[in-house]
């Protein structure tokens, strides 16, 4: 005794429904991360302090005639990455603690069982966001670093060209500024399936960030200093920015890039374990 | 045989109390019955002194070994008259004078010469490679000290590099008098008298019209006191940014000579020579006696000499930590602090419970003060708790290690302590308001790190101009942690005075009053929203 399915139904279920399939949990993913209000409204509020906090440490900076003029301009214009951070880390912890707090988990859970699919898919859409408003941050920062510092005193003929994309450690500095966004988007993702709670769990990411740089400034030992430097995600990612003085660096920038990512990559882990492991 | 039970028409049970103390009642039971919260304050205590002992475990401070010296010394240095850490190092041209007295000399020139390549290696020549200049507080001229022991009372009259005759006393006072370089054409005359306890300098510039520059007033002078000719010139301070990558590198030694004639001497005076001999006080190890020197020829006088008369400061060439170095870990603490204050709001919007809040007291101004006083008072007694253990405990941790704690008075150390509760608890207060004003914890929660913790962040980074830093800690929240500097900033003496080091563009308590502004601000605006809008 069975009832003809009709066909619109069919043809609807086979296109997103699929359980199991990743490309299925991507689109759901993709569905309810785009609707929310808040995370069209964070990723412009990224790129706007992004490039807005670069342009103005550019701005605040000046290379006049008889004072140091600072050597990193690349890293200059690009400060504003430090605070950018901050709202791409609440874009990646919201991806996960805010189905919990309404409940939603238990949705998503029945529709794609497998669980680590759905931290997959989860981590797939918030680094491509994370990565598309980070081109758009970088490339408003360098843009505004590159009206602005010509300015400031910051010319060729004291040995300062324009910013370009074509130099090659300034071309490295902008992508990797642009990876740095989107492994923070997913380490916040990982810690935030960890921690749940989204208040806690953006605690505990912008701790991680912020508190390392904090400690190493009293240590006294310069050999603890340069260690605690290479093992925190943010002064290491960061070092991806460095264009000068790249052998003084407590790592090499893709490496210091690469221990971001064994961050991001630890806590994707442990969020993914612990989804496995304990009940939504 | 039944005893009647009486039912009252009215309820025995008094009626609910409806004040203040009441709302405060509820808010407390609603904290302390979350047991996320109330271990989330607990391990913002713990952070704070773990974090703390980990970083005193972790700092070593020795200097060396030097040459003749096979192993390191530990770090420290002579405390002054008035218990604070003081370089007391210089070349010095003496004779003892009994009773009262006055010298008299002139000055026709300071000069002097600096290493520009940074710290000399033992056993290195320091003179070798050494190019002209002065230091801008290099200094020559008269003093009369108690004693050649390091830390002693004086007062000195003296020209200096660049900030013209001064007058120095104990260390930290200083006032200025003619101003300008001397020359043979414009030479200074510089005159000290000894009466009791009160020593008098005199500036002239021409040896017959004087103006006083000052007095100072040293308790307990002994009746001998030594006096003469002095020089010292600070290490060459190197304007490097203050990069935590880049090592904190001092500048190479300097030397400044004075040259003098016209010494005239009133009072008890030793007849013979001038005896030459370097005071070291420095707290750097070894000193450097080979750029000290004493020469006479007729009635002129040249000392040469290198090191500083003057307090120390956190981040200079001498070594010290400021001792809210022992309260770093207040950091991981703020954080905690924060979610817990967001939480303490939010969460009475994510449950409904705020109708319920609201219906019990409909006054909606008071249910938010309850709440931040309740939060607030909370937090700042788990954190005095951790700041009261992190203290002492990392203080003493970091001697054991060798490191100088720049000594700092009792009630400076209270307010270190307590301050840094005080900076948690207004933080948390300011997280609730701005939990109570947005409505979503991971939001507010990021809103006040990012104004709070991110500023700081940013300045110790370095990457930002010295004017921008400035301007951060003056007007975000983050001005309030200038309630933890303990050790104050010198004019007198050339130094780096950042964050990085320790030091705030505001006055301890003006910084932490901008933080507070901030937060009434907030709360302000909590108030007006919570009641504009329906909960």
């Amino acid at each position: 005794m069975s009832s003809p399915v009709p066909a619109g139904q069919a043809r609807r279920s086979a296109v997103a429904g699929q359980p199991g399939r990743l490309s299925g949990a991507v689109h759901a993913e993709w569905t309810k991360l785009r609707t929310l209000p808040g995370t069209s409204w964070l990723l412009a509020a990224t790129i706007a302090a992004t490039a807005a906090a670069s342009a103005a440490a550019a701005a605040a900076t000046s290379c006049l005639p008889d004072v140091a003029c600072p050597a990193d301009i690349t890293r200059l214009s690009l400060a504003g990455i430090d605070l950018g951070q901050a709202m791409v880390a609440l874009v990646g912890v919201l991806a996960v603690s805010s189905e919990y707090s309404t409940g939603m988990i238990a949705a998503t859970l029945t529709a794609v069982p497998r669980r680590p699919a759905v931290l997959a898919a989860k981590a797939i859409v918030v680094s491509g966001l994370a990565l598309a408003a980070g081109i758009i941050a970088v490339a408003g920062s360098l843009l505004a670093a590159r009206l602005l510092l010509p300015a400031r005193g910051f010319t060729a003929a004291r040995g300062y060209p324009p910013l370009s994309l074509a130099d090659g450690p300034v071309l490295r500095a902008a992508a990797g500024s642009v990876l740095y966004l989107a492994l923070i988007a997913l380490l916040s993702l990982g810690v935030g399936t960890l921690v749940r709670d989204a208040a806690a769990a953006i605690g505990v990411v912008l701790g991680l960030l912020y508190l390392f740089p904090v400690i190493a400034s009293v240590l006294t030992d310069p050999t603890w200093r340069r260690h605690l430097e290479q093992i925190a995600p943010m002064t290491a990612g960061l070092d991806i920015q460095a264009t000068t003085g790249l052998s003084n660096l407590p790592l090499s920038p893709w490496v210091g890039l690469g221990v971001l990512a064994a961050w991001a990559a630890a806590a994707l882990l442990a969020g993914g374990l612990m989804l496995q492991l304990r009940d939504a | 045989m039944i005893t009647p039970v009486t039912t009252p028409y009215l309820s025995s049970q008094r009626a609910g109390r409806d004040g203040f103390m009441a709302l405060l009642h509820a808010e407390w039971t609603k904290f302390v019955t979350v047991r996320g919260w109330v271990i989330g304050l607990l391990l913002a205590a713990l952070v704070t002194v773990g974090i703390g002992l980990l970083i005193a475990q972790g700092a070593v401070c020795s200097y060396g070994p030097f040459p003749g010296q096979p192993t390191a010394e530990p770090c420290t240095g002579p405390i002054g008259p008035d218990g604070e850490a003081v370089s007391d190092s210089f070349y010095f041209a003496r004779r003892p004078l009994a009773g009262n007295g006055s010298i008299i000399v002139r000055v026709t020139a300071l000069t002097g010469r600096y290493s520009a390549s940074g710290a000399v290696q033992p056993g290195q020549d320091p003179l070798a490679g050494m190019q002209p200049g002065l230091q801008p507080w290099s200094k020559a001229g008269i003093i009369i000290t108690a004693s050649t022991r390091p830390g002693s009372a004086y007062a000195a009259m003296m020209v200096t590099g660049r900030h013209g005759v001064r007058m120095q006393d104990d260390y930290t006072r200083d006032v200025a008098g003619v101003a300008g370089a001397p020359t043979a054409a414009a030479p200074r005359w510089l005159r000290l008298t000894r009466s009791g306890d009160t020593l008098t300098g005199y500036d002239s510039a021409d040896g017959r019209s004087w103006i006083r520059v000052g007095i100072a007033r040293l308790a307990g002078l002994p009746p001998t006191v030594q006096a003469g000719l002095f020089a010292a010139a600070p290490p060459d301070s190197v304007a490097s940014s203050q990069a935590p990558g880049a090592s904190r590198e001092t500048g190479g030694p300097s030397q400044a000579t004075g040259h003098f004639d016209h010494v005239s001497l009133r009072g008890r005076w030793p007849r013979g020579a001038w005896r030459g001999g370097q005071v070291d006080g420095s707290g750097e190890g070894s000193g450097s006696p080979s750029l000290g020197e004493l020469s006479q020829a007729g009635g002129r006088l040249t000392v040469a000499g290198s090191g500083d008369i003057a307090p120390v400061v956190s981040g200079g060439a001498a070594p010290g930590m400021p001792i809210e170095n022992t309260l770093v870990g207040a950091f991981g603490g703020l954080i905690a602090v924060i979610v817990v204050g967001t939480m303490f709001s939010t969460a009475e919007y994510r449950r409904g419970l705020l109708r319920l809040t609201l219906a019990a007291t409909p006054r909606r101004g008071q249910v938010l003060a309850a709440k931040a006083t309740v939060i607030g008072a909370v937090t700042f007694a788990a954190e005095l708790a951790g700041s009261a253990v992190a203290v002492p405990l990392g203080a003493r941790m970091l001697r054991a290690h060798g490191n100088f704690i720049l000594p700092v008075s009792l009630p400076t150390q209270l307010r270190v302590a307590a301050g840094t509760a005080a900076l948690l608890a207004v933080a948390a207060v300011l997280a609730l308001a701005m939990g109570t004003v947005l409505r979503r914890s991971a939001g507010a929660v990021t809103t006040v790190i990012a104004v709070l913790v991110l500023p700081y962040v940013l300045v110790t980074a370095g990457l930002l101009p010295a004017g921008a830093s400035q301007w951060l800690l003056r007007v975000t929240p983050a001005a309030g942690f200038a309630i933890q500097q303990s050790v104050p900033q010198y004019p007198q003496v050339s130094n780096a005075y950042t964050p990085f080091n320790g030091y705030y563009p505001l006055a301890p308590w003006a910084g932490f009053a901008v933080l507070c502004a901030w937060t009434v601000v907030a709360l302000g605006l909590a108030a007006w929203l919570l009641r504009r809008r329906d909960a």
